[in-house]
């Protein structure tokens, strides 16, 4: 049976457990001996019918690739197992095409491994469709046994439910375990063959020269000065941009704006957050970088076309709100009191912001500026589509940099071996990215929330 | 001099800053305003051409003789299919411009069509074979895509030759030259050929990508948002997952793009490429933003129904699921469609996942290789040809059109269902 | 004559809830009574006003919160304004310097004058005008800065020392005035919330008269500290009386008592009576005032 099939056997058995459940519960019912309502019962029987067998199910589903792929390599004759593993990997692709395309093939070696996968792959699913049949089947014999109405079926359904809810809440711990340890992981293989005082402090980064035989693990061709150099080049453009006019439109909107003005800008000020960010990728890769390489060759100046001053200003364009909304927010925590007594003693408007309101706000605006850095550091698309792809260690606004996150997407798009030091210097990438954004954010989330409770 | 003097001698002065600070502020909301403006202006500008294409007219002839098939020759699939459209696309051509001899100016004529033109002819007898008879057959078929530009927007790319130049003059003049709309931008997937691209595949990666992760992250999400709201003991743990929220809902999408393709393809060795994994990355991406309002939704549900019906002699469980979840529903409902939004914007995680492949294929399921709507506009960005740019453009528009609609049933879930107490 | 002012600037997040309280609170009698035919007894007009206020209204979009309200405050008297909670009596004191203007909704008819210069006339300028009327607050505001740059924000804006010392000097004699200074002297650069309640309003007195303001408007300005703290501030109002005219909001009749000269009872939006202090408690006219006094309500 296929899992489509397996899952509506079990949902049509965990049915029937409801129904015997209840019904079981119903005789005891009559005689007043039930803790709890008939239908708790049954949707009790239903459960212990349904979850362990749904979760075998899940469970083979996700092992069994992987099992079926050692049963291939199994099958196959000594003579092509020991051969290297590129032709091996051949051997196994031209295998697994054959599979998905249900032919046959002339090759006897691939067709015996064809047949034997096959035979693996129904004998797996005769023995899941039995396990399932089976785990169902004893859902509902218990059921049916005396010892049903001797427990108490909404605390049980409950503590079922409460478990299923702390397993939520638990993704997010098992998210950031998984981020960490692929990351790290990955990065660890990476740094024993290039050592990480080169990737952190060497100034050549070539990871397309790398990968050549006679220069493989050659040191230098790491040295990820350049990408950092230019992703804060990029982030510091950009926030120069949203810094001053995110926090500049944020104190006008919160405290110039009439009423009718404010309620048209603010979200008009907030679609700019809502264009995904391919968008501006597009956008500063087809008008933005030409135009400014116009507009400095019109001057004399000679510009990169695929300048970091691109990239930057409309990296800085979509932080923007990022900025203002956040400023917003920290703005209007500051009590009311603070402007009454600054305006009370003869300030005007503008002296009341600029030296009680700001001040006062001051740790709340750093707190969202250390957000906007994370975000701009981290962001992809905008400088995969019109930042440069060669790493180049300058300050020139004008000239092309890369970045760690165009460095991360070159590397691992496109086929290659997953084990090459180019693949896992993608990771060691990500984990730097990671660990930067992650400082960032925890320092910048207590910031912000020491704030809050300063004027709560 | 007293004090009420000295204060009016710097009044002058001071509202001068103070019109300057103002007008800094003014001039701050406008920049935003103009980027927007810029931005919107300058897509929207870029894909108009993208809904028109040109179609050049031909006359065919498809009576049996010259199709060289007997009259006793059924018409079935197989033996229309062997017909040799390409070379009649070309005679037809060919017929046009009678004068040209040279194989070279042949050679430019027969460029003047896309490339596609025989499969449309194709597709077109074989579901209709009466149209083998006598009559020829009057076919607008597409143009090329350079030619279509240069019809279109006059404006000549490298690529157009003089002499190309001169038998679209002549068509112009005998009329066999025309805009329509572009349907096939929404009925093909992608193609190497710009007149033969559209966007019907990316948009069904789409939807089988958000809709993996819409079942995955609200169910999930909701679970969590319950659980920490309702039931969490104050302790260490609990703190440590709320940390961890809101750390997620900053960290940069690549990473989760690093994360899928360490565990769910390397690990667990889920197929590249496909939607199951999209959703399965872009729902870890989307769970805090949805926990985190869905949260804000719980909380705003007075405690005082909480209490009716606990006085009633309701379970904690009971009370939770039975009237603060539904009353709290539209809520996490708006949370939940940004978040969607969020997804459907997102790029940089599928690439590394590999999304990022040129598929033809429109996918019929989460487990068929595919490619999104952001995706397909980062790829056709990248193309060297110029019409590639406005399609990009006008696949921009739809994604827009569609973050649109979902942030306006957000806004009208929120004003309509939203209780305030 | 009748002005309008509706001021320009919005207040956006958190709009001064109280004079909302008293609003509502007034809506139930605009109905039942006639306002214009109710007139204040006792001596609301006096000679020589340093403020004078004459038949002002004010409102809030639709909702009048002041009646037709005509008062004299005097050359360095102390008047307490009293009355029970809603009555307008906060509003009527954040007319006299404008401070209404950042409230949107809000309109304001009538004429007051300060030493017979209409303070909602054009050419009045509402940072000159707040320079000369100072305003301590109901709840100690001050700002998040050294106590020091407290007190020297105010001649800093306006400009009032040419020098470091002169600004010390001013710094000094302002917490001296206000009787802080012997208690902060060792720390003039510690922030200024980092004090006691009681203290934190007297550095806010201290800031108000380090511009040396004419008038002084106090919005129940020891409603929220203890009795001892409250003692200190009241003294302190006595002893300013000396330099400034002070009108002060209070909801305590003994401290109206114990620190002011004339009263104003405020009910419902309307000035009810207004006198001696003494006359008002030990023989009022109204039998409004009367109730308020002996505690009917209020």
């Amino acid at each position: 049976m296929n899992s489509s099939a397996l899952f509506l056997l079990i949902t049509g058995l965990s049915l029937i457990a409801y129904f015997t459940g209840r019904r079981q519960a119903f005789s005891h019912a009559l005689q007043g001996k039930l803790k709890a309502l008939p239908k708790h019962y049954g949707i009790l029987t239903a459960m212990w019918s349904g979850i362990p067998a749904l979760l075998l199910m899940l469970m083979w589903i996700m092992l069994q690739p992987s099992y079926l792929h050692q049963q291939i390599l199994h099958s196959l004759p000594d003579s092509i197992a020991n051969q290297s593993s590129d032709t091996l990997e051949l051997y196994i692709n031209n295998i697994n095409l054959a599979i998905a395309d249900g032919s046959d093939i002339d090759d006897p070696i691939i067709q015996k491994a064809i047949n034997g996968y096959r035979q693996a792959e129904n004998n797996s699913r005769y023995l899941l469709t039995g396990l399932v049949f089976l785990l169902s089947l004893s859902g509902i014999i218990f059921g049916l046994t005396k010892k049903l109405i001797n427990i108490h079926a909404r605390i049980s359904i409950e503590r079922a439910v409460k478990g299923f809810l702390v397993l939520c809440s638990g993704v997010a711990i098992v998210t950031t375990v998984g981020i960490v340890l692929s990351v790290l992981f990955e990065a660890l293989r990476f740094f024993e063959s290039i050592s990480f005082f080169d990737f952190m402090f060497g100034t050549n980064w070539s990871p397309q020269t790398a990968i050549r035989d006679d220069q493989a693990g050659s040191s230098g061709s790491f040295g990820a000065i350049p990408l950092f150099v230019g992703t804060m080049l990029i982030s510091a453009i950009a926030m120069m941009i949203a810094v001053p006019v995110g926090l500049l439109s944020a104190i006008y909107l919160s405290e110039y704006a009439t009423a009718r003005f404010r309620t048209i800008a603010k979200p008009t000020l907030e679609l700019l957050a809502g264009i995904p960010t391919v968008v501006y990728g597009f956008f500063a890769a087809l008008s933005v970088a030409p135009f400014i390489r116009e507009a400095g060759e019109s001057i004399g100046l000679s510009v990169a076309s695929e300048s970091a001053l691109a990239a930057g200003i409309v990296m800085g364009v979509m932080i923007i709100p990022f900025v203002s909304s956040l400023s917003d927010d920290v703005i209007s925590a500051v009590p009311q009191s603070m402007r009454d007594g600054s305006l009370g003693l003869g300030a005007t408007k503008s002296e009341t912001i600029k030296q009680v309101i700001i001040p006062a706000a001051l740790p709340g605006i750093v707190g969202g500026v250390l957000l906007a850095a994370s975000r701009a550091i981290g962001e992809t698309m905008i400088v995969v589509m019109a930042a440069g792809l060669a790493a180049k260690l300058t300050a020139n606004p004008l000239d092309a940099v890369t970045t760690v996150t165009v460095q991360i997407v070159t590397l691992l798009t496109g086929d290659q071996e997953f084990d090459s030091p180019k693949t896992l210097a993608a990771f060691a990438l990500g984990l730097m990215l990671f660990a930067t954004t992650l400082i960032l954010n925890v320092i910048a989330l207590h910031i912000v929330r020491k704030y809050r409770e300063q004027y709560e | 001099m007293n004090n009420t003097d000295k204060v009016k001698q710097s009044l002058k002065k001071r509202y001068a800053k103070e019109k300057r600070f103002q007008l800094y502020g003014k001039i701050a909301v406008m920049t935003g305003f103009v980027f927007l403006g810029l931005l919107l202006l300058d897509i929207i500008t870029k894909a108009i051409p993208a809904f028109q294409s040109t179609e050049i007219l031909l006359e065919i002839p498809l009576d049996r003789h010259t199709l060289e098939l007997s009259s006793n020759i059924a018409l079935n699939e197989d033996t229309l299919s062997a017909i040799d459209y390409a070379g009649l696309v070309k005679k037809s051509m060919r017929q046009k411009f009678p004068d040209i001899k040279k194989r070279k100016d042949k050679k430019q004529l027969y460029k003047l069509i896309s490339s596609g033109a025989e499969f449309d002819l194709r597709d077109m007898v074989i579901s209709k074979p009466e149209l083998i008879s006598t009559t020829p057959l009057l076919i607008w078929v597409k143009a090329d895509d350079d030619i279509d530009t240069f019809f279109k927007l006059q404006t000549r790319t490298s690529r157009v030759t003089d002499k190309q130049a001169e038998f679209v003059e002549q068509l112009i003049l005998q009329d066999q030259i025309r805009t329509s709309f572009n349907t096939t931008f929404f009925t093909a997937s992608d193609s190497r050929e710009p007149e033969q691209a559209g966007i019907k595949g990316a948009l069904l990666g789409s939807f089988w990508t958000l809709l993996v992760t819409l079942f995955l992250s609200l169910p999930i999400g909701i679970g969590a948002a319950v659980y920490l709201e309702e039931f969490a003991p104050q302790n260490k743990l609990t703190d440590f997952i709320e940390i961890n929220i809101n750390n997620l809902a900053a960290v940069p999408s690549i990473v989760f793009g690093l994360l899928g393709l360490a565990v769910f393809i390397n690990f667990f060795g889920m197929p590249r490429s496909v939607p199951l994994v999209g959703g399965l990355v872009l729902s870890l991406m989307t769970l805090p933003t949805i926990i985190i309002s869905s949260r804000a939704a719980i909380k705003s549900v007075p405690p005082s129904i909480k209490e009716a019906a606990l006085g009633l002699g309701a379970s904690h469980m009971q009370t939770v699921f039975h009237h603060v979840l539904p009353l709290a529903m539209p809520g996490i409902l708006t949370g939940a469609i940004i978040g969607m939004a969020q997804a459907l914007g997102e790029t940089a995680p599928l690439l590394m996942i590999g999304m990022v492949a040129f598929i033809v294929d429109i996918p019929g399921g989460v487990v068929d290789s595919a490619t999104v709507l952001p995706v397909q506009i980062y790829l056709w960005s990248d193309s060297p040809e110029r019409a590639f740019t406005a399609l990009t453009a006008a696949t921009i528009l739809v994604l827009l059109a569609f973050l649109a609609v979902m942030n306006m049933l957000a806004i009208f879930l929120r004003k309509h269902f939203e209780r305030r107490w | 004559m009748s002005i309008n002012t509706s001021a320009k600037i919005s207040q956006p997040f958190q709009a001064n809830t109280e004079p909302m309280l008293e609003e509502t609170s007034n809506k139930a009698t605009t109905k039942s009574s006639d306002n214009k035919s109710d007139i204040t007894i006792g001596e609301n007009i006096i000679e020589n006003p340093k403020f004078s206020t004459r038949n002002v209204d004010v409102f809030y979009d639709d909702k009048q919160a002041i009646f037709n309200a005509s008062l004299d405050i005097g050359r360095n008297e102390v008047i307490a304004l009293i009355g029970p909670s809603g009555c307008g009596k906060s509003t009527f004191l954040r007319t006299l310097n404008r401070m209404n203007d950042t409230i949107p909704s809000c309109r304001i008819s009538g004429e007051i004058t300060l030493d017979g210069e209409n303070i909602y006339d054009k050419k009045m300028d509402p940072v000159l005008l707040r320079a000369r009327v100072g305003m301590v607050f109901q709840k100690a505001n001050p700002f998040p800065k050294s106590i020091y740059d407290n007190v020297a924000y105010g001649p800093r804006l306006h400009g009032l020392a040419r020098t470091n010392s002169e600004l010390d000097e001013i710094v000094i004699t302002s917490l001296e005035k206000a009787g802080l200074f012997n208690e902060v002297k060792d720390r003039l650069t510690a922030p200024g919330t980092g004090l006691s309640g009681g203290q934190q309003q007297r550095l806010c007195i201290a800031r108000t008269i380090s511009v040396s303001p004419e008038v002084i408007l106090m919005d129940e300005p020891a409603s929220a500290l203890d009795p001892i703290a409250t003692a200190i501030i009241e003294e302190l109002i006595d002893e300013l009386r000396v330099n400034f005219t002070i009108a002060i909001v209070t909801h305590s009749m003994q401290q109206a008592a114990r620190v002011s000269q004339r009263t104003a009872y405020f009910h419902m939006g309307k000035i009810i009576e207004v006198g001696n202090t003494s006359q008002i408690f030990t023989n009022p006219r109204h039998q409004l005032t009367e109730n308020y006094i002996t505690g009917k309500f209020g």
